[in-house]
C-alpha cells in the first residue's frame, strides 16, 4: 500500500515534469544540419540573396547562395517568404542569471555572473522568441568596477548551466559610471565615490594597484624579487584588462564621464573599451570614434530616456548620429523582459535617423558581435560561422513581421509553429498556485541595479528600495 | 555716477548687439516656434476618413479650430495655406488611453512626479491639477500623430480622476479634451507587483482582501454620504450638509452615474472580481477595465458584462511563465474576436510615442491593421463620449489630424504635418534639435 502510494506519487511527479522531459529530449535530438531553403538571405555584411538557401552541416554555416542541394541526410525546411537573418546578438541583459549585483564594495572584478547562470530561465525562450541568438549577460551596474561578465549561447533545453557558455568567447568585465555607483556608495553609504570625480579615482587606484601586481609578478619571474605577490583575483582580472585580453564594458550615460574613462585608459594603455547605454554619446561621437586603435564602442537604448536625471538630455536619434559619425553601435535591451523585440528596436533607427537597413540590422547583429569579440563566429551569415539564424515572416524590421524559427549552432530552439505554450523547463511543484503578475513596469522589473537593496528614510518611515538601470 | 558709467556705454551697447545677433542666429534654441491656425488645405493627398474608410484623393480644409470640409471635391478657402499631399496620407489624430504624461518628468525624481499622491484612498485627487503643459515628454509624443492622451493618477486604491488631454494647449484647462474625466480604481490585485514580488501566495491574498474590504467600507460610507448630499440639496433649510470628507465627496459624480469609473485590472481573477463588484454596487454600466493583461483569460466574461477595455501596455512579456511569449501581443485581438470594445493605452510616461509600434504588434499578432487603427481613434473616441469631436476626419469635427508618408505603424514612415485643434504645430522637440545640432558637430575632432 505504502509502495503504491509511493509509486502513484512519483508518477504524478513524472506526469507534472512532463513538459520539461519533452522539451529536453526534442532538443537533445534535433538535427543540426539543415538546408532552408528559399528565403530572402539578409547576409548583413555581403548583401541581399533573394530565393536563397543556406545549407548548415554540423552546427555551422556550411553554404550559402542560390540553388544550393540537399546532401542526404540533411533535413530541408521551406522558408519561401520568409526572411533569414543572422541570429541576434543580444549585448547586455541581465536575463538567465540569478544575481546580477556583488554591491559590497567599489571594486569586484573577482566576481562573474558566468558562477550564477540559470539555464531553466524561461527569458531565454523568450529571447530566442525574438530571434536572439547569443547574450552578453552582464553583472550589474552597482559598482565603478564590478565583476566579470559572460556570453551565452541561447541553447534553451540544456540544463547544465556551463553548456549556455559560448566557448571561446573573450572575457569580460563590467565597469559602471554616473549615478548607479555615486548613489549607492555616496548618497546611500557615505563612501566615495559620491560623485563623478570620485568614479574617476576609485578606477585610477584600480588600475594602478594592477599595474603594481603586474610589476611585482613580473620581477619574480625575472628573479629580481624572491616573492611573487599575494595572489589577488580580483587583481589578476584587472592585469587582464591590463594586457588587453578582457574586454570592458562600461555602463556610462554622460558626455564627461565617457570622456574621464577614455582619457583613463589612454593613460593606462587599455584599447577594449564598449560603453553600455550611452545616452550622451551623440554629444562626443567624433570623440568615441578616434578613441585608441580601434574606438570605443556603444550599445544604446532605442529609444529610452528620462527615466532618470543622467538621461533627461537625450535623444532617440542617438544610434543613427553614432553610426553616422563612424562609432561601431549596437542597441540592446538590458532589461529581462524586455529582450524579445531587438528588431523592432533597430527598426526605430529608420524613424529616430536614417538609416538603411543593412545599418539598422548590424546595430543587433555584427556591431555587437566585434563589441565582444565574437565576430568570427556570430553576427552575419557567412560560411564557416556558427550557424545561428533568425527566421522571420516579412522583413526583420517591419513591425509586422513575426518570428518563425530560431536556429542556434544549427539547431532550432525556437518555433512559431511547433513549440507547445508552456515551454518552461522545470515545473514550480506548487505551480497550482503560480500567479499571474499584476502590470509590468521597469522600474519594478529586475535590471543593474538588482541585488542592490538600500535602506531609505522617507515621511513615510524606512523603506526598503530597489531602483533599476 | 552716471559719468563714470558713460564710457562703459559703447561696451554695453556692443554687448547688447552681440545678444541680439545669436537671438537671430538661434531662435530656435531660444524658444519654441509655436503653432498657427489657418485655414489650411491639404490637397492631393489619401484621406483615412476612419478606419477602413479611406479616400483615395481628396482635400482636408482647416478651419479655426476644425475640419470645414472633406473629399475629392472639397473647396480651398482663397485665403488657405496649402500643402500638396501626393504620395501622403492624413490621418485623424491617435488616442492613448492610459499614460502619465505630464504628470511625471524625470523617472528617478520623485520630486517630478504627480501621479502618486499619499493615501490609498484620495479618490479627490485630479491628474489635470499637476498637468504640465511645457513637459519635454509633450512634443515628443506628438510628433507621431499622437493628439491626446489618458494622464492618470495611480498608487492606492482610489488614487483620484484621469484626464483626456490634448498634446497642444498652455494650461491644464486648454489641454483638456471634451472635459473627460474618469475617476480610478485600482482594483485590489491578487497577482504579483512585479518579478521580484516574493510574497507568499496567502499574503498576497490576504493583503487583496484587507484593501478590498477598506474600498468597499469607503464606498458605502460614500453612498450615504451622497444620499445626504442629494437630501440637503432638495431642503437645503432643514437639513444639514454631511461632514466634509474630501474622498467620499470625489466619488460623488460616480455613484450619481455621472461620471464612468475606470477599474484597472490585469490579473484574470482581479478582473473577474472587478466586474463581480461593479455590478453589486451598481456602477457596471460606467464601468471602463484598463489594463487588462489577462483579459484573454475571462474575455468571455468581459464580453458578457458588456464593458469597455482599454488593454495594455501590450509591449510586455505574459504575464505566467507558463503563457505563450507573445500573449501579451495576442491579448487586443482575443478580446476584440470575444467581442469586446477595445482601445489601447501604452501606459507609458517618456515613450507614450511608441504607441504606434503597439498598435502595429496589436495589428501583426491577430487584431489586424483596421482594428488597430480603431483601437486609438475612433473606439476610445466612443468609450470616452467624445465621438462627435474626434476621432475622424469628418467636417465639423476638431482638427486634430496628422500627414505621413507612410503606414503611421511602420519605424521608417514619418510625420509631416501635425494639426492639433487646427493649429500646426512644428515637429520639433528635444530628439530632433539634438539630431540637428549633434548629427554633425563642428567643431567636430580637435586633436
Amino acid at each position: 500500500m505504502r509502495l503504491r502510494s509511493l509509486l502513484s506519487l512519483l508518477a504524478a511527479a513524472l506526469w507534472l515534469a512532463a513538459p520539461a522531459t519533452a522539451q529536453d529530449q526534442l532538443r537533445a535530438d534535433a538535427p543540426d544540419d539543415w538546408l532552408i531553403r528559399d528565403a530572402t538571405v539578409l547576409t548583413v555584411t555581403n548583401g541581399t540573396i533573394e530565393n536563397g538557401d543556406v545549407l548548415v552541416r554540423d552546427g555551422d554555416i556550411a553554404q550559402v547562395g542560390q540553388d544550393v542541394s540537399a546532401p542526404d541526410g540533411v533535413e530541408v525546411y521551406d522558408a519561401s517568404g520568409e526572411f533569414v537573418m543572422p541570429g541576434i546578438v543580444e549585448s547586455h541583459q541581465h536575463m538567465a542569471i540569478s544575481n546580477v549585483n556583488e554591491a559590497t564594495n567599489q571594486v569586484t572584478a573577482e566576481v562573474g555572473v558566468g558562477d550564477v547562470l540559470d539555464p531553466y530561465d524561461i527569458g531565454i525562450y523568450r529571447a530566442l522568441a525574438g530571434g536572439v541568438t547569443t547574450a552578453h549577460v552582464m553583472h550589474g551596474s552597482a559598482n565603478p568596477i564590478g565583476g566579470r561578465n559572460e556570453t551565452i549561447k541561447l541553447r534553451y533545453g540544456v540544463t547544465t548551466p556551463d553548456a549556455l557558455k559560448m566557448d571561446g568567447a573573450p572575457r569580460t568585465v563590467k565597469f559602471a559610471l554616473g549615478e548607479n555607483p555615486t548613489g549607492l556608495y555616496g548618497e546611500g553609504r557615505d563612501q566615495v565615490p559620491r560623485t563623478r570625480m570620485g568614479v574617476e579615482q576609485v578606477i585610477r587606484e584600480a588600475l594602478t594597484e594592477a599595474r603594481r601586481y603586474m610589476e611585482a609578478e613580473q620581477d619574480y619571474q625575472n628573479g629580481d624579487r624572491a616573492q611573487p605577490p599575494a595572489h589577488s583575483e580580483r587583481l589578476e582580472v584587472l592585469a587582464g584588462v591590463l594586457r588587453g585580453d578582457i574586454l570592458v564594458q562600461t555602463h556610462g550615460y554622460r558626455a564627461d564621464e565617457l570622456l574621464m574613462l577614455m582619457k583613463v585608459f589612454e593613460d593606462f594603455g587599455i584599447q577594449n573599451l564598449v560603453f553600455h547605454h550611452v545616452n550622451e554619446g551623440f554629444k562626443i561621437a567624433p570623440e568615441l570614434a578616434a578613441f585608441g586603435d580601434n574606438g570605443a564602442g556603444a550599445s544604446v537604448f532605442s529609444d529610452w530616456w528620462s527615466y532618470k536625471f543622467e538621461v533627461y538630455y537625450s535623444t532617440a536619434y542617438n544610434a543613427a548620429i553614432l553610426t553616422e559619425n563612424g562609432v561601431n553601435t549596437s542597441i540592446n535591451t538590458d532589461i529581462p523582459g524586455e529582450q524579445r523585440d531587438l528588431y523592432l528596436q533597430a527598426a526605430k533607427t529608420q524613424r529616430y535617423g536614417d538609416l538603411s537597413d543593412t545599418q539598422a540590422l548590424r546595430l543587433i547583429t555584427i556591431n555587437p558581435a566585434r563589441q565582444l569579440g565574437i565576430a568570427d563566429r556570430v553576427g552575419s551569415i557567412e560560411e564557416g560561422k556558427d550557424a545561428d539564424l533568425a527566421l522571420f515572416s516579412e522583413h526583420p524590421l517591419s513591425v509586422y513581421t513575426e518570428p518563425q524559427r530560431t536556429y542556434v549552432d544549427g539547431v532550432v530552439r525556437f518555433d512559431h509553429e511547433q513549440d507547445p505554450d508552456d515551454m518552461r523547463l522545470r515545473v514550480d511543484p506548487e505551480g497550482s498556485v503560480e500567479l499571474a503578475r499584476d502590470g509590468w513596469s521597469r522600474h519594478a522589473a529586475h535590471s543593474c541595479l538588482k541585488g542592490v537593496t538600500q535602506l531609505r528614510a522617507t515621511q513615510n518611515g524606512v523603506t526598503l528600495e530597489n531602483t533599476g538601470r | 555716477m552716471l559719468s563714470a558709467f558713460r564710457p562703459r556705454l559703447p561696451h554695453v551697447s556692443a554687448v547688447l548687439a552681440l545678444c541680439f545677433a545669436l537671438l537671430l542666429a538661434c531662435p530656435a534654441h531660444a524658444q519654441k516656434t509655436p503653432g498657427y491656425q489657418g485655414p489650411f488645405a491639404l490637397t492631393n493627398a489619401q484621406i483615412v476618413v476612419a478606419p477602413g474608410d479611406t479616400v483615395n484623393q481628396g482635400t482636408v480644409v482647416i478651419q479655426d479650430d476644425s475640419i470645414a470640409a472633406v473629399g475629392p471635391g472639397a473647396t480651398v478657402p482663397e485665403n488657405a495655406q496649402t500643402f500638396d499631399g501626393e504620395g501622403l496620407t492624413v490621418y485623424p489624430g491617435f488616442i492613448d488611453s492610459g499614460t502619465h504624461l505630464g504628470i511625471a518628468e524625470v523617472g528617478s525624481l520623485p520630486e517630478t512626479q504627480d501621479f502618486n499622491e499619499i493615501g490609498e484612498l484620495t479618490a479627490h485627487m485630479n491628474a489635470l491639477t499637476a498637468v504640465n503643459p511645457n513637459s519635454v515628454h509633450v512634443p515628443t509624443t506628438r510628433v507621431h500623430g499622437i493628439t491626446s492622451v489618458i494622464t492618470e493618477p495611480e498608487e492606492g486604491i482610489l488614487p483620484g480622476t484621469a484626464a483626456l488631454i490634448s498634446l497642444h494647449g498652455y494650461t491644464p484647462e486648454q489641454m483638456h479634451l471634451g472635459g473627460v474625466t474618469l475617476t480610478k480604481l485600482d482594483f485590489p490585485s491578487v497577482g504579483r507587483q512585479g518579478p521580484s514580488d516574493d510574497r507568499s501566495p496567502e499574503t498576497i491574498q490576504k493583503e487583496a482582501d484587507k484593501a478590498l474590504n477598506k474600498l468597499n467600507e469607503l464606498w458605502t460610507q460614500a453612498e450615504r454620504y451622497a444620499r445626504i448630499d442629494s437630501a440637503v440639496a432638495v431642503e437645503p433649510e432643514t437639513r444639514r450638509k454631511p461632514e466634509f470628507v474630501p474622498a467620499m465627496e470625489g466619488l460623488i459624480p460616480v455613484i450619481r452615474g455621472e461620471q464612468p469609473l475606470m477599474i484597472s485590472a490585469n490579473a484574470a481573477p482581479d478582473l473577474s472580481a472587478a466586474l463581480d463588484w461593479a455590478e453589486e454596487r451598481g456602477v457596471l454600466d460606467q464601468v471602463i477595465l484598463s489594463g487588462a493583461m489577462e483579459g484573454w483569460r475571462v474575455a468571455d466574461e468581459i464580453a458578457a458584462a458588456d464593458v469597455p477595455v482599454l488593454v495594455g501596455s501590450i509591449m510586455q512579456p505574459p504575464s505566467r511563465e507558463s503563457d505563450r511569449y507573445d500573449k501579451a501581443y495576442r491579448t487586443p485581438a482575443l478580446l476584440h474576436e470575444a467581442g469586446v470594445t477595445v482601445a489601447l493605452r501604452s501606459g507609458k510616461t517618456e515613450n507614450v510615442r511608441n504607441l504606434v509600434f503597439h498598435a502595429g504588434f496589436a495589428a501583426a499578432h491577430g487584431l489586424g491593421k483596421t482594428e488597430a487603427l480603431r483601437a486609438i481613434t475612433t473606439t476610445p473616441a466612443q468609450i470616452f463620449g467624445i465621438e462627435d469631436q474626434v476621432g475622424t476626419i469628418e467636417a465639423g469635427k476638431r482638427a486634430n489630424l496628422f500627414v505621413a508618408n507612410g503606414d503611421p505603424f511602420q519605424p521608417d514612415t514619418n510625420v509631416r504635418h501635425l494639426f492639433i485643434d487646427g493649429y500646426k504645430l512644428p515637429l520639433e522637440n528635444r530628439a530632433t534639435k539634438l539630431y540637428d545640432e549633434f548629427l554633425n558637430r563642428t567643431p567636430g575632432l580637435t586633436k
